[in-house]
């Protein structure tokens, strides 16, 4: 393999020298290496590049990884992936991309991922980005949309960790009655980077809930911006809520927006942007750290925090 | 241990809060300083710590001229100091605090005995943030601990009582008791308790920027007594 894939592997699918269960992994535009089991078939796509992952009745606590890497500049990598989940089947997807490029051409990559969740579905949807390598621009621009019917659950939990210079995310999500969508997201971003997201939520059922938390850290000259867009057109509960921590020169800007179409619909957003405070930098200073690693530890509490 | 030389400080406005200091702290000793609010107690720990320049005069720690050090660099040197109002981080577990305090992985016991000398159980808070959800005074508990975490040389606490019931103070009491028996360290509190103040081995008053008393209890009390129109308090003090 790869060494390149290999390092981002780890991070990415939490790769100890094989996979665990159903996998598929994309390497440079190309599927490598993939495999299905009892309860998740992968099959290539016929018309355009990428796969159709079918999750089958009965699946309980199944593992499907999908990592995409791209080891060198040059090369613009687009994945559509479709997810067709069972009514009532349970698992957990790995996805994510790992990018690297030289110091000569840059390179892209964008997964275009489609969820179709059955009635009472449940899916633990795990993406993380980074980016290594030399100063050639890496860019990203993952979608994501989703379909949950009838008390279908999805957790999304999405990390952009670092070394990605341009991102622009894009989440579109209607839910039906009951059905239930957390997302968890959390960016960084340092230098020149700029990375953008946008959600775009419709509940549509009753009891649909929607809980949108975006926490990012904005360091150097990066810029961030965050937008969301829930509506409520059935009595139906969501939260949008950012919570950015700019140091250097950093600019973030946020922007929540609700919509309710219905007198029951219950919509809140919340968003709060701001420096670490010199006192807490100071503290951990007396305590023996200097100022980056003061940062450093402030950060990473930031970014851990329950949301 | 600590010398300060003729230290001045005025406030960015010009208003000076510091007017030539001197004063020397020993090892193996507990000294308290006090003095009305504004009298400039916390900006002198500030100084000391290496948190605020003095504008002349100098510090030295063993002997050791600190002025120039930075507040790591006199953290690294052992100089350690909780806060008057403890800061909050999100996300920051107590445990992880207290790591970063102590410079290394604790063990078990290590850990317990910690937080037990401020009056808390380390089960009970090693994973719980340093930040809004404690209340005031466990707030000021942890700030204690992260100083006796500390493999410090000099130990400065800025009004340790605030938000400590009767109980803690005397369990704290106990804490600085056994630190001035190791004999090691040089210990220096800002108090208005009169517990602390009758535990000190001297008692050095501020007002107005300047020292106008210093000695021991039985000398100065009495005379801080008159001043307050009255006893000193003796229960835990506001958060
Ligand atoms: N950064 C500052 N800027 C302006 N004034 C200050 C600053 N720091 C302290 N002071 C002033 O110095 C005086 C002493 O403050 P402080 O040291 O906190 O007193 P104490 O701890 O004895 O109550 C106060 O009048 C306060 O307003
Ligand atoms: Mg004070």
């Amino acid at each position: 393999m790869n060494p390149v894939t290999e390092k981002f592997l780890k991070t990415l699918a939490n790769w100890k020298g094989r996979f665990t269960g159903a996998y598929s992994l994309r390497e440079d535009g190309c599927c490598v290496e993939a495999c299905s089991t009892a309860f998740v078939q992968i099959t290539p796509k016929k018309d355009l590049p990428g796969l159709d992952i079918h999750i089958l009745p009965g699946s309980q606590g199944e593992v499907v990884a999908v990592p995409a890497c791209v080891t060198t500049g040059g090369l613009d990598d687009l994945a559509y992936n479709d997810f067709f989940i069972s009514p009532g089947a349970q698992a957990t997807i790995l996805a994510g991309c790992g990018l690297h490029t030289g110091d000569g051409p840059p390179a892209s990559h964008s997964g275009i991922h489609r969820f179709f969740l059955g009635a009472g579905a449940k899916i633990r949807y795990l993406e993380k980005h980074l980016g290594d390598g030399g100063a050639a621009l890496r860019s990203m621009g993952p979608e994501a949309h989703l379909q949950l019917e009838e008390g279908a659950q999805m957790e999304m939990d999405v990390a952009q960790l670092g070394g990605i210079d341009r991102a622009r995310r894009t989440t579109q999500a209607v839910l039906a009655a009951g059905a239930r969508l957390t997302v968890r997201e959390s960016l960084l971003t340092d230098g020149a980077q700029q990375a953008r997201s946008a959600f775009t939520v419709l509940l549509k059922g009753r009891g649909a809930s929607v809980d949108l938390v975006s926490r990012s850290v904005a360091r150097g000259e990066s810029r961030q911006s965050y937008r969301s867009q829930i509506t409520g057109s059935a009595p139906c509960a969501g939260r949008s809520a950012c919570d950015a921590l700019i140091t250097g020169h950093a600019q973030v800007d946020a922007a929540p927006a609700l919509c309710a179409s219905h007198p029951d619909a219950a919509l809140v957003h919340e968003a709060a942007i701001g420096r670490i405070a010199s006192q807490q930098i100071y503290k951990l200073r007396t305590l023996g750290l200097t100022q980056a690693q003061a940062e450093e530890e402030i950060i990473k509490g930031f970014l851990s925090a329950p949301l | 241990m600590l010398n300060l030389q003729n230290i001045y400080w005025a406030a960015p406005d010009n208003t000076p809060v510091l007017r030539g200091i001197n004063l020397a702290i020993k090892k193996g000793r507990l000294t308290v300083l006090t003095g009305p609010n504004g009298s400039g107690k916390t900006t002198l720990f500030k100084l000391v710590a290496g948190l605020l320049p003095p504008q002349s005069g100098r510090i030295l720690l063993d002997g050791e001229d600190i002025t120039p050090l930075d507040v790591t660099q006199r953290a690294q040197k052992g100089v350690c100091l909780a806060f008057q109002q403890p800061v909050g981080f999100k996300g920051l577990t107590i445990g992880r605090l207290l790591e970063l305090a102590a410079g290394e992985a604790l063990d078990e016991g290590q850990r317990c005995a910690l937080l037990s000398q401020v009056g808390l159980a380390w089960e009970e808070y090693k994973d719980r943030p340093a930040d809004g959800s404690l209340s005031g005074g466990e707030r000021k508990r942890v700030e204690i601990a992260t100083v006796l975490a500390r493999p410090g040389r000099l130990l400065l606490f800025d009004e340790p009582e605030a938000g400590l019931d009767l109980w803690s103070l005397a369990g704290l009491l106990d804490v600085f008791h056994t630190l001035r028996e190791c004999r090691d360290k040089g210990m220096l509190l800002i108090s208005h308790q009169a517990r602390l103040l009758e535990a000190a081995d001297e008692i050095i008053v501020l007002a107005g920027g300047r020292i106008v008393g210093q000695g021991p209890p039985a000398r100065i009390l009495p005379s801080l007594t008159a001043e307050n129109h009255g006893p000193l308090p003796r229960g835990g003090g506001e958060a």
